[in-house]
């Protein structure tokens, strides 16, 4: 599927730049783009040592495990076919938590830690399991109670009112996850 | 509101710490060995990274999105809906700074209060990259059959975009 989309996105920028005669941009972009790849990767790493080192922490102390317990009668009901005390579960606890406060950045390390603890007890490695999408899902539908980055943007183009938008995201992240959990839900029903 | 959101972190690193001298674990030892896994991931999602980077950018450059609204843009004046949101809602599963920056856009064109301004901020906290998410996350393991995460992803994204247009209408209608 990732697959898919990356092919097509190249080929429609390379062949409709020709088309419309914009084949100096997309020379340029094709020597440029691989560098803010780079760039990205840079900005993300402090934080990704940093963090991956603190759960390191939480995971050894048992913190991590106090965490997957608070949430459990929820994510138990997520993840039917994880044990109680998966380790992955207290960094889906943790990367949830992060993402709803909108701590974007701390979220990564704790989700991509979540998938490689799933991909522990995965049988077939090159295969997504339901427990992989159903995260993937919470994930994508960005469950978020502060989003701080709007806000901030809000209050630079002198809104106001900038946190007057908080409810109303609330409401669609709400609407969204759901929506996504609940089809989820559905085709992992069919599929049994 | 922004001081509950500058709190949060040094008080998690604070319970962090506290917990693990309670518990008497070898904290500094601990920290660097998971320092050095977070090291070796970053080292292994940097080629999937830079190959959705690479793809969107070049995206983005060509001008396609631009086409295609010009293309429907009678269609939209029909309808009624504001033109400058639509690149936004389709950019938002792809990239958060690309359809950052038409919000922001937007915030300088129409203001942050106007209804399109609140919309627009509807949208961009009411969703996450989806396409960037699923790359990045099954890249990071090597799952390549992503079965059917893609589309639940997108319906989720799709609903969260119409309940945007509609709770934006209701409240600030």
């Amino acid at each position: 599927m990732v697959n898919g989309i990356w092919v097509s996105l190249i080929l429609i920028a390379i062949i409709y730049s020709i088309f419309t005669g914009n084949i100096e941009t997309i020379n340029n972009g094709i020597l440029t783009h691989a560098s803010s790849g780079i760039n990205l990767v840079l900005d993300m790493l402090p934080l990704m040592i940093l963090w991956n080192g603190m759960m390191k922490i939480a995971e050894e102390s048992g913190l991590l495990d106090c965490f997957s317990k608070i949430l459990n009668p929820i994510l138990s009901k997520l993840f039917p076919k994880l044990p109680k005390n998966h380790k992955a579960l207290g960094y889906i606890a943790s990367n949830i938590a992060a993402n709803m406060l909108g701590l974007g950045s701390a979220a990564t390390p704790f989700g991509l830690k979540a998938m490689n603890e799933l991909q522990k007890d995965n049988l077939k490695k090159d295969t997504a399991t339901e427990s992989m999408i159903t995260f993937l899902v919470l994930n994508t539908a960005g469950v978020t109670l502060i989003p701080t980055t709007v806000i901030a943007l809000r209050l630079m183009n002198g809104s106001k009112n900038p946190t007057e938008i908080i409810i109303t995201s609330i409401i669609a992240t709400f609407i969204s996850s759901i929506s996504g959990l609940l089809l989820d839900y559905l085709i992992r029903r069919k599929n049994q | 509101m922004n001081i509950l959101s500058k709190i949060v972190i040094p008080l998690f690193i604070l319970l962090i710490i506290f917990y693990g001298v309670k518990k008497k674990i070898n904290i500094y030892d601990v920290f660097l060995e998971g320092a050095k896994e977070g090291l070796i991931m970053v080292f292994h999602i940097t080629p999937t990274i830079l190959a959705m980077v690479f793809a969107v950018n070049l995206f983005l450059d060509s001008n396609f999105l631009e086409g295609i609204l010009n293309f429907i843009s009678p269609i939209l004046d029909i309808l009624n809906i504001p033109l400058n949101i639509i690149p936004m809602a389709l950019l938002r599963p792809i990239s958060g700074t690309a359809s950052m920056a038409i919000m922001n856009d937007i915030f300088i064109k129409f203001g942050p209060d106007s209804f399109i301004g609140r919309l627009a901020s509807t949208l961009q906290g009411c969703t996450d990259t989806t396409i960037y998410v699923l790359a990045l996350y099954f890249g990071s393991i090597k799952v390549t059959k992503t079965r059917y995460a893609l589309p639940v992803g997108l319906f989720a994204d799709l609903m969260g975009i119409i309940a945007a247009f509609i709770i934006t209408f209701i409240f600030f209608g």
